[in-house]
Order: C-alpha cells, then structure tokens, then sequence
C-alpha cells in the first residue's frame, strides 16, 4: 500500500526504501565501488599495455605521456567545475588556441619594439590567462543573463573565437618569443622525470581539487548542479557563481593555452581544436554526471590518465592512429553507460 | 487523538503573534488572488490553511516567505511591520519555508543542506577562502536533526539515499535547525505513504511543542483536522473560516472550503 503510493510519485520523492531491498546486486555493487572502478580501469590499462609493450615503463614513455596529458588535465579540471553545476563548456578548446595567439601576438610586437624580455613574458602570461578568463566570463553572463543553454553558447563562442584566433595573426602561427616561455616548455625537475608543466598541471588539479571538495565555493557547485532552484532558495548567489565557474574554465584555458605555446615555442591558431572533447571525455570517464551534482577533480585525473595510457599504449603496440580515435570514442561511451547504471540507484 | 492534547488555546494568552497579516490584498492585473486577509499564528500553533485549488493558499504562503509581495497590506513579525523583497530576508526574520518539493539537493549529504547557504568556514585564513569546518557542521546538524527526534542513518549520508519520509524530516529539520519563529510548509505529506504521513504529522507536533508557530497548508483534510489547533479556510481568496477542530465536524471545514456553507451563510444570515 505504501509501496504502491510512493511509486506513484514521479520525480521528488523516489522510493529509496527500495533502494536497500530490492535494487539488483549488480547495481549495489556498482554504487559500492563508487568512482574507484576508473582507477581500476586505468591499472589494467597499464598492466595490459605494459605487457604486450614492455617500453610503456620507460622514462620516455612516462614524459611523452604525462606531457600529452598536461593541456588536457587543466582545460579537464575547470571542465569538471562546469560540469558539476550541470553545465558544459564547449569552448574551453578554442578558448586555449586563442589566449595561446592573444598573448604570442603581444610578446611579438614587444620584443620587435625592443622591450625587456622578462617584461615581455609577463605580459604575455597575463595576457593569456586573462584573455582566457574574459571569454569564460562572457559563457558565464551570456548563460545567466540571457539564461541560454550552455551547449548553444559555448558552442558558439567556440566557432566565435576560432575565429577571432585567425584573425590575430592572418591563420599563422607566431614563433618570436621570449626565451623564458620556451624554456618553461623544456624544463623540469628530479632530473628530468617531471616538467615543469607536469607540475603546474599537478599543481592545479590538487588546488583545484580542494577547492571543490572541501570550500564553499565547491559545495555551492555542487548544489547548483543537484538542485539549482534549491540553492537559489538557500541564497546561494546562482547566476554570480555560474559566471565564476565559467571564468574558471576559461582561465584554466588561458594557461593551457601558455603551456601549449611553451611545449612549441611557438602560438599556432589551430592549437586547442577538439581538445574540449577529450576534456569532457575524462571528466566523464572520471565520473562525473552530465546531468550536475557529481564529480570529482580527482575522478577527472584518473580520466585524463586513462586517455593519455591508452594514446601512449595504442601509439607503443602500433595501432594505427585512426584507431585510437575510435577507441577513446567507445570509452567515453561505455564510461556514459557505467553513469547510468550507477546513478539509477542514489539518485533519480 | 484526544480532545485534551489537542488544543493548548493560544488564544487565552494576550500574546503578540509570531506572525500577522493584515488586511492582505495580492491582485495580478484584473484577477484579485487574496481580498483583504487577516491571518495570525501564534507561538507553539498549528494553523491550517485549506482551500481548494485557486482559493490564494499559494500566494498567500508566498508572500509571507517573502517569495511575492503584496498588493497592500502588512505583514508584521513579532509585532514589527516588515517587507520582504526575497526569501532570504524572510529567513532572516526567522521564517523558514518547507517546500512542497523539499528544496533538497539529492547529491549532497544531509549537513550539506541543513547548512546550504549557511555554511559554517574554519578559523583563520583558510576560513576566509571559504575552507569548510565540516566537523562543526556534521557534528551541529545532527544535534539538530536529534532535537527533533529525526531518525537519519548518518548525516554524511546522500540525501538521494534517504526515503521520501526522512527527506521530508531533513527538510522539516532544516526549517527548524535555524531557531525560526515560524515554520510554513507546503503540503508537507502530499508525497508520502500513509506510515510517513503520521511520522510528518508526529513531526509538526514537535515543532510546534519547540514554541514555533506552523503554518500548514493541506489538502489532506484528516490530517488537518487531527493535528491542527486552527483551521483558516480560503475561498476565492478571502479568508471564510476560522475554526477549532475540537468544535466542528470534518464535513463542516468541506463545506466551507467548497463555498456552500459560504452560500449558505449568505442566504441565511
């Protein structure tokens, strides 16, 4: 009777007691292992690739790795943000290879007009994460105060501003810059096992990583993803934090866009393109939910780690390139599905 | 239930209202919502609100959560006029609103939405970049959800994990946890088994024992009728009735709210 009553009802109130008797084994174990089984996912990964290639544990392997991994870790880090509060941010690609050109363009005309090289640098740093922020922003504004959906604004900023990125510099890439960009791009640490932007990618993903697990800042994220009217009604401040955590992909790009730049020594217009996709894809294969409310920075860690092993492992057993593009194409999907069966069970 | 736990007469005592509404009118263009009503809840009262659709129930709840203002008229908290422009300054008045949806987020553990909005940040400098002191709130938010002898399995659970009745309860807690003066829910059970029902009811109970006047609005007039000490009836957006369960039959309280003893006021007197 009770049972009959409660199912009736749609969506507020699901019927949890169920949740404890009659929810099939699979899915409790499912729920049980939580966001652990990507981990699981990305040993295997390593221990199948390591043996049918046994140079995946090699110094080499691990830098071409974890450098491949450093552009799509950050833009994945603020993807995650967005994506929690139920959002998407298409643009954050685009957004790289034009805050990559911006900041070029400027270091170029203040090294032909003869200024200081570290000033320069600055500048173009600057340069780059603003002009990263300031196309974060306007996702942000334009979603709140035109209230449009995500995927159309970042869809079209991300046209937009591959746009403008042509623009800067007629569609071709800027090699004049400062030596201390380049050598950001080529240094490291503990001889030679970690890059600098290794570790600036690290870097972000921990403080980031704190900021949404364990501050306001991150709880409001997630509240806004799991019930946006709701939080509005606990005054949270909505559409102020959605600006913010679009400003955050967008700054986040900005400095991808500097490490790209960097690794080349060189700003060309077509970097970034499609990065967006494998950005959502490891936050995806990371757990979180497309639908908001759920994710973790370090979810998102472990699937950018898994994109970057099996490019690296796919590339060391000499599948064909085409190859990994399918691969990580059924990945994502088959990491969509594990979401779904997940989520039947916590919440609706 | 009897008789003698049923009413503590709030009325006997001359005592300021937690809060009242005068003379209330909301009109959205030519159609008039609420016609001049007048509304007091007492300290420790349940008052019921009941009317059938359309009767301004929602308006009028709305407006006294600060969520819609009124046309004219006062709303006066503790004896003080007050004016709402959110529900944020509502809440700020000690006026708490259960939701018919409960305004949970399912994704967030208990704690998390007692004190969504509220949160409670650490001593020092990390505090000041908004680092969360989630063993206070933890820890607060379970003497909280104690106090008001709600049964949670841990409040670091998922709320998305609780049944409809103990979300109902975390929702209720929440209204309560912040020391409000007036606790208004919007029909509390309308989603519940008949077996959470009366835990809600049992609920309400407690709050208002705790000195906090409930506004209910229902449409599940048994339960009006069991637990309410007032019922205010709304018809067409005036105020119709006033009465005492203990005084008249559930059919009476039908009979006004679907407008024939209206009527029949009308004719005979």
């Amino acid at each position: 009777m009770i049972g009959v009553s409660v199912s009736n009802q749609t969506q507020e109130v699901p019927p949890a007691e169920r949740s404890q008797d009659a929810v099939p084994a699979f899915q409790r174990f499912m729920e049980r292992i939580g966001a652990f089984w990507t981990l699981g996912v990305l040993i295997l990964l390593v221990v199948i690739f390591g043996a049918l290639a046994p140079s995946l544990y090699t110094k080499a392997a691990w830098l071409s790795t974890s450098s491949y991994a450093v552009e799509y870790l950050i833009l994945a880090v603020g993807q995650t943000f967005v994506i929690v509060t139920a959002g998407i941010d298409l643009s954050d690609g685009a957004t790289l290879g034009f805050a990559g050109m911006a900041g070029a363009l400027l270091m170029e005309h203040m090294l032909n007009s003869h200024s200081s090289s570290t000033l320069t640098a600055i500048a173009g740093i600057a340069a780059m994460l603003l002009s990263g922020a300031v196309i974060g922003v306007a996702n942000g504004l334009l979603i709140t105060r035109i209230k449009l959906p995500p995927f159309i604004v970042t869809l079209g900023t991300l046209t937009a501003v591959g746009g403008f990125t042509n623009l800067l510099n007629h569609g071709t890439e800027i090699t004049t810059l400062p030596t201390f960009i380049s050598n950001l791009g080529t240094a490291s640490v503990l001889s030679g096992w970690l890059p600098i932007p290794v570790l600036i990618a690290l870097a972000v993903a921990v403080v980031f990583g704190l900021v949404l697990a364990r501050t306001r800042f991150g709880l409001r994220t997630y509240a806004i993803g799991s019930n946006e009217l709701g939080a509005r009604r606990s005054g949270v401040r909505v559409d102020r934090h959605l600006v913010m955590v679009y400003g955050i992909s967008g700054l986040l790009a900005g400095l991808a866009g500097l490490l790209v730049t960097a690794n080349f020594s060189s700003a060309t217009p077509i970097a970034g393109a499609n990065d967006e996709l494998y950005a959502i894809a490891s936050v995806v294969i990371g757990g979180a939910s497309i639908f908001g409310g759920r994710g973790t920075i370090f979810g998102t860690v472990i699937g950018t780690a898994i994109l970057s092993v099996l490019t690296t492992g796919l590339v060391l057993t000499n599948v064909a390139p085409f190859w990994q593009q399918v691969a990580i194409g059924l990945v994502v999907i088959a990491a969509v599905a594990i979401d779904r069966v997940r989520t039947r069970v916590g919440t609706d | 239930m009897s008789e003698s736990e049923q009413a503590p007469a709030p009325d006997a005592v001359p005592e300021t209202p937690r809060v009242e509404v005068r003379d209330l009118t909301k009109r959205y263009g030519s159609l008039t919502a609420l016609r001049g009503v007048n509304l007091e809840l007492h300290a420790g009262e349940i008052v019921g609100l009941v009317g059938d659709n359309g009767a301004g129930k929602s308006t009028l709840v709305n407006i006294v959560a600060g969520a819609l203002p009124p046309t004219s008229g006062s709303v006066l908290v503790d004896g003080a006029e007050v004016s709402f422009r959110t529900p944020i300054d509502a809440r700020k008045a000690g006026i708490e609103t259960v939701y018919q949806d409960l305004s949970l987020a399912p994704d967030l553990s208990v704690w998390a939405n007692m004190f969504l909005g509220r949160e409670q940040v650490a001593a020092g400098p990390l505090g000041r970049l908004g680092w969360l002191d989630r063993k206070a709130m933890m820890s607060r938010a379970g003497e909280d959800l104690d106090r008001t002898k709600i049964r949670i399995p841990s409040v670091a659970t998922r709320v998305g994990r609780l049944s409809g009745g103990q979300r109902q309860a975390v929702a209720v807690g929440r209204a309560v946890a912040w020391g409000s003066r007036v606790v208004l829910m919007d029909e509390p059970t309308a989603a519940l088994g008949v077996e959470q029902q009366a835990r809600v009811a049992e609920l309400i109970q407690t709050v208002a024992s705790q000195g906090i006047a409930v506004l209910l609005i229902s449409h599940n007039l048994p339960q009006v009728y069991e637990i309410c000490h007032r019922v205010v009836v709304l018809f067409r957006g005036e105020v119709v009735a006033n009465l005492r369960p203990s005084e008249v039959d559930i059919d009476d309280i039908v009979g006004w709210i679907t407008g024939s003893a209206v009527a029949a006021r009308r004719l005979h007197g």
